[in-house]
C-alpha cells in the first residue's frame, strides 16, 4: 500500500479541491467540472496509450475527437427520410466508388512490382474515381441539402439511443487511425507530430464543409439523452419527495406554507441540473473505471512489457523477433479509439455537435499539457494530469481575477490598466498553462505521478 | 494617351488576353504575396530545425508577437503624426518590433531552451516544450493586444486599380495590384538575399551551415554553438516579424490566424526540405500557389478560351474554397510518401 501513497494523495486533494468548488462556488459548477475532468482524463488515457507506452507522438487528437462527435450524431439522429429518398442511393454509390477505388489501388500495388508504371497507375485508377466521384455526388449533395435546409438537410443518422455512439466513436477513430498509421507511422517523431496536427485539420475541414454528412457549421442540436430530462424530473413525485428530505433543514425554518412551497420549488429546480449531471458523472466514471482496468492489466501483461521494450529500444526490440511496424499500428489505432469514446461522450454531454468549435488549441495542445504534466507511461498520472489540468484550464479565470483585483487593488476602478486586465482575464488561462507546462518539464520532466516499472 | 493594348500587338481576339490577365490578377499576383509571407515564415522553421534540432511550433505565434509589437509602435508613431507619406507607417516600426521580438527570443532560449541545449534532450523534448512557449506566447499577446481584427495599413492602398487598367488597355477583365503586395514582394526579395548572402558568404553564416550539417565536426573546427545559436533565434526574430507584419499589412491582424498559418509554415519548410532554408523560400511559393490553382474556378477563363459553343457551364472548380488549408496539407502527405526528405533535398528525418 506504501507504494500507491503519493496517488492517494494526489487524488484526495483533486477531489478536495473540486468539493470546494462546490460550496464557494455552486455545485453544479463543481459537477460539470467533474464531468469535463473525466472526459479529459479518456482522452488523456488514449493519448497516453500512444506516448506513454509505445512513444509516438499523436497530435491528431481533435480530429479522432471530432469524429467521436460524429459518430454522436450519426448514432442518434433519427434518419432524414425525404433526404435518403433524394440522394442516399448516390450517396451509397459514392461508398462503393471509394470502396472500389481502395481496393483497385491495393491490387496495383499487390500485383506490380515498384516502378514508374505502378506510380501511374495508381494515380489513373484514383484521378477517375474521383471524377466519377465528383461527378455522382455533386447533385445528390445538392439534392440533400436542399430538403428543409433549415431543420435538417442532411442524411440524418440511426435513431438509435446515444450510448451507442461511444462504442461506433471508438471505431471511427480507430479506423481513421488505421489509415493515418499506415501512411505516417514510418516517419521520425516530429514529423509525425506535423502530419498528424495537419491530417486533423483536414478530418475538421471535411466535417466542417460536408453539409450532407452532419450540418456542418450549421450544427446539430438536440441529441437524445441517455439520462432524464431537467423538464421531466421536475415534474416527478419521487424527485421532490427527494429534494424534500435533503434540504429538510432549509425547509423547516420556513413557517409560511406559500414561501415554503415556492422555495421547495426552486430547490427542485436546482436539484434537477444537479441531479442530471451525476448521472452523466456516474455513467463517465463508470467509462473511466473500466477502460483504466484494462489498461492497467495491458500495461503490466507480457504485451504491455513488449510495448515498453519497443519504446525504449526500437532496434533491440526487432531483432528479438517482435514486429515493431505492426505492434506501432495497433497501439496507435487502440489509442486514437480510446480519443474516440471520450469525443462521442462529450458530444453526448453536451447535447449538441459544433463542428466550429473544435481548434487544436483545446482539442490537441491542451491534451498533450494532461499527458506531460500527469505522468505519462502511468494510466494513474495521466487521469489525474486530465483531472488537474481541466481543473486549472476551468478555475484560471477565477483565480486570475482575484489576483488581478488584489494587486491592481491601489488603483481605481476607472483605471485604463486595471480595466485592460480585466478583460483579458480569459487569456490568463493560457499563460497559466504554458507556465505549468514548461515548470513540470523542467523540474519533474516525467510528471506529477511518473512511470512506475513493477518488477516482479 | 496610352495606346489601347489592341492597336499594340494587333490582336482581334482579345479573349486570350483577357484570359491570361483574369489569372494574373486572381490567381498569380494573390499566390505570390502569400508565398512570400508563407516563405519567410517557413525559412525561419527551417533553419531553426537546422540548427535547434527540433519543430518550433511557436512560430505562428512569435510571427504575432512580433507583429503586434510592430502594430504598437506603429500606432504610436501615427499618434505623434509620423507618417511615411504613400508608404504604410509600420515599414518604420518594423525595427522596432524586430528588436523587442528579438530580446524575447533570447531571454526564452536562456530561460527555457538552454537547459534542454545543455542536457541533450531529445528532439521531442524541445518540440513539447515549444509548445509550452507557444501558449505563453499566445496568453502574452492576446493580454496585451487582445484577440480581435486590427487593422493598421495606411498610406496608398491600391498601386493599380481594376477600373484604371481597363481604361488603359481596353480589356474586359481588371487587374488590381495592391501596393502591399508589391512591398511584400520587394521586402521579401531583399530580405531574403541578404539572409542567403549572410549564409553562404560570411564566416558566420557558413559557420551556420557547417553546425547545422554536422555539429561534432563544427565544434572540432572551434565553431562558438552559443554564438551559432544565438545568431539563429536572431533571424528567427527578424523573418518572424518582417514575415508577420506584412501578412498583417496585407490581410490584416488576428492572434488565431496567425496561429493557424503555423500549419502551411511547417508545411512549406517541409516540402521544400526541412533544415534548407532555400528549399523552405521555394516550399513556401509552392504551397501558396498549390492552394489557390486548385481552389480558383475557372469557369471564366474557359468561357474566354474556348470557342462559345464549347463554353463549360459547371464552376471547373477542382476544390471548394473550404479545402484551402487541406490542399497543402495533402501535397505534405503525398511529399512526406514519396520524397520524405523534400522537393529540394533536405535532412532526411
Amino acid at each position: 500500500m506504501k507504494q500507491h501513497g503519493d496517488v492517494i494523495l494526489a487524488y484526495s486533494i483533486m477531489i478536495g479541491l473540486i468539493i470546494l468548488v462546490g460550496f464557494l462556488q455552486s455545485w453544479s459548477i463543481a459537477l460539470s467540472i467533474l464531468c469535463f475532468c473525466l472526459i479529459s482524463a479518456v482522452m488523456t488515457m488514449g493519448a497516453n496509450i500512444q506516448w506513454g507506452y509505445a512513444g509516438l507522438i499523436n497530435f491528431g487528437i481533435m480530429g479522432y475527437t471530432a469524429l467521436g462527435g460524429l459518430a454522436a450524431v450519426l448514432v442518434s439522429v433519427p434518419p432524414v427520410k425525404e433526404a435518403w429518398q433524394a440522394g442516399g442511393i448516390l450517396m451509397l454509390l459514392c461508398v462503393l466508388i471509394i470502396i472500389s477505388m481502395v481496393l483497385g489501388v491495393r491490387f496495383i500495388l499487390k500485383k506490380y512490382q515498384k516502378s514508374k508504371k505502378r506510380n501511374y497507375g495508381v494515380a489513373f485508377v484514383i484521378i477517375v474515381g474521383l471524377i466519377f466521384l465528383r461527378l455522382i455526388s455533386g447533385p445528390a449533395i445538392e439534392s440533400i441539402e436542399a430538403v428543409n435546409p433549415a431543420t435538417t438537410g442532411f442524411l440524418g443518422g440511426m435513431g438509435l439511443p446515444i450510448l451507442f455512439s461511444w462504442i461506433v466513436g471508438a471505431f471511427f477513430a480507430g479506423g481513421l487511425a488505421y489509415i493515418i498509421g499506415k501512411i505516417a507511422l514510418g516517419l521520425r517523431a516530429d514529423y509525425l507530430a506535423i502530419a498528424t496536427l495537419l491530417i486533423s485539420e483536414i478530418v475538421i475541414a471535411v466535417i466542417k464543409h460536408e453539409d450532407w454528412l452532419a450540418r456542418g457549421v450549421k450544427n446539430v442540436i438536440g441529441l437524445n439523452r441517455p439520462v432524464p430530462y431537467e423538464i421531466d424530473l421536475q415534474a416527478k413525485q419521487w424527485f421532490i419527495n427527494l429534494v424534500e428530505k435533503f434540504n429538510q433543514g432549509t425547509l423547516n425554518l420556513v413557517t409560511d406554507t406559500l414561501e415554503r412551497e415556492q422555495l421547495l420549488k426552486q430547490l427542485v429546480i436546482e436539484g434537477s441540473t444537479v441531479f442530471v449531471k451525476l448521472c452523466y458523472a456516474g455513467l463517465f466514471t463508470i467509462v473511466v473505471i473500466i477502460l483504466l482496468i484494462i489498461t492497467q492489466k495491458a500495461l503490466y501483461s507480457p504485451w504491455g512489457r513488449m510495448m515498453r521494450a519497443i519504446r525504449d529500444n526500437e532496434e533491440a526490440a526487432d531483432a528479438m523477433g517482435k514486429n515493431v511496424v505492426k505492434q506501432h499500428l495497433l497501439i496507435f489505432v487502440l489509442g486514437s479509439a480510446v480519443v474516440g469514446i471520450a469525443g462521442a461522450m462529450m458530444v453526448t454531454y453536451d447535447g449538441l455537435f459544433t463542428p466550429g468549435s473544435y481548434r487544436p488549441m483545446r482539442y490537441t495542445f491542451l491534451i498533450w499539457v494532461m499527458v506531460i504534466v500527469g505522468g505519462s507511461g502511468n494510466n494513474f498520472g495521466s487521469i489525474l494530469g486530465g483531472f488537474a489540468v481541466w481543473f486549472l484550464w476551468i478555475e484560471a479565470a477565477p483565480a486570475s481575477l482575484y489576483l488581478i483585483n488584489l494587486f491592481t487593488s491601489g488603483l481605481e476602478e476607472t483605471n485604463a490598466l486595471k480595466i485592460h486586465l480585466i478583460n483579458s482575464i480569459p487569456y490568463f488561462r493560457l499563460l497559466v498553462m504554458g507556465i505549468a507546462l514548461l515548470l513540470v518539464m523542467r523540474y519533474r520532466p516525467k510528471g506529477i505521478l511518473p512511470e512506475k516499472i513493477k518488477h516482479i | 494617351m496610352i495606346q489601347k493594348l489592341e492597336d499594340l500587338f494587333w490582336v482581334d481576339d482579345m479573349d486570350f488576353i483577357n484570359a491570361i490577365v483574369l489569372l494574373l490578377n486572381y490567381i498569380f499576383v494573390p499566390a505570390l504575396s502569400y508565398g512570400s509571407q508563407l516563405a519567410l515564415g517557413a525559412i525561419f522553421v527551417s533553419l531553426i530545425y537546422g540548427i535547434l534540432r527540433f519543430a518550433y511550433f511557436t512560430a505562428g505565434d512569435l510571427m504575432s508577437f512580433g507583429t503586434m509589437f510592430t502594430i504598437l509602435f506603429t500606432w504610436h508613431f501615427q499618434s505623434l503624426g509620423i507618417n511615411l507619406g504613400i508608404l504604410p507607417t509600420a515599414l518604420l516600426a518594423i525595427p522596432f518590433g524586430v528588436i523587442i521580438t528579438i530580446l524575447y527570443v533570447l531571454i526564452k532560449d536562456k530561460l527555457v531552451f538552454s537547459y534542454y541545449r545543455m542536457k541533450k534532450s531529445p528532439p521531442v523534448m524541445l518540440a513539447m516544450v515549444s509548445i509550452g512557449t507557444m501558449f505563453v506566447t499566445q496568453a502574452i499577446v492576446r493580454i496585451i493586444i487582445g484577440p480581435f481584427d486590427r487593422r493598421f495599413f495606411d498610406g496608398e492602398k491600391f498601386i493599380l486599380k481594376a477600373n484604371e487598367f481597363k481604361e488603359m488597355t481596353g480589356l474586359n477583365e481588371g487587374l488590381t495590384i495592391k501596393s502591399t503586395q508589391v512591398i511584400t514582394l520587394l521586402v521579401t526579395i531583399i530580405v531574403v538575399s541578404i539572409l542567403f548572402w549572410f549564409l553562404n558568404k560570411t564566416k558566420t553564416g557558413k559557420s551556420m551551415r557547417a553546425y547545422s550539417d554536422n555539429e561534432d565536426l563544427a565544434l572540432l573546427s572551434g565553431i562558438d554553438p552559443k554564438r551559432v545559436v544565438m545568431i539563429t533565434w536572431v533571424i528567427a526574430a527578424i523573418l518572424a516579424t518582417i514575415g508577420g507584419t506584412l501578412y498583417g499589412l496585407d490581410k490584416s491582424f488576428k492572434p488565431f490566424t496567425y496561429f493557424n498559418n503555423m500549419l502551411p509554415i511547417f508545411a512549406a519548410a517541409i516540402v521544400g526540405g526541412i533544415g534548407n532554408p532555400f528549399g523552405a523560400f521555394l516550399g513556401g511559393y509552392v504551397i501558396a500557389f498549390s492552394e489557390i490553382l486548385l481552389t480558383y474556378a475557372y469557369r471564366k477563363f474557359f468561357v474566354y478560351v474556348l470557342p462559345e459553343n464549347l463554353e463549360p457551364d459547371s464552376l471547373l472548380q477542382l476544390l471548394s474554397t473550404d479545402y484551402k488549408f487541406a490542399v497543402s496539407f495533402s501535397i505534405l502527405v503525398v511529399v512526406l510518401l514519396f520524397r520524405p526528405s523534400g522537393i529540394f533535398k533536405g535532412k532526411i528525418i
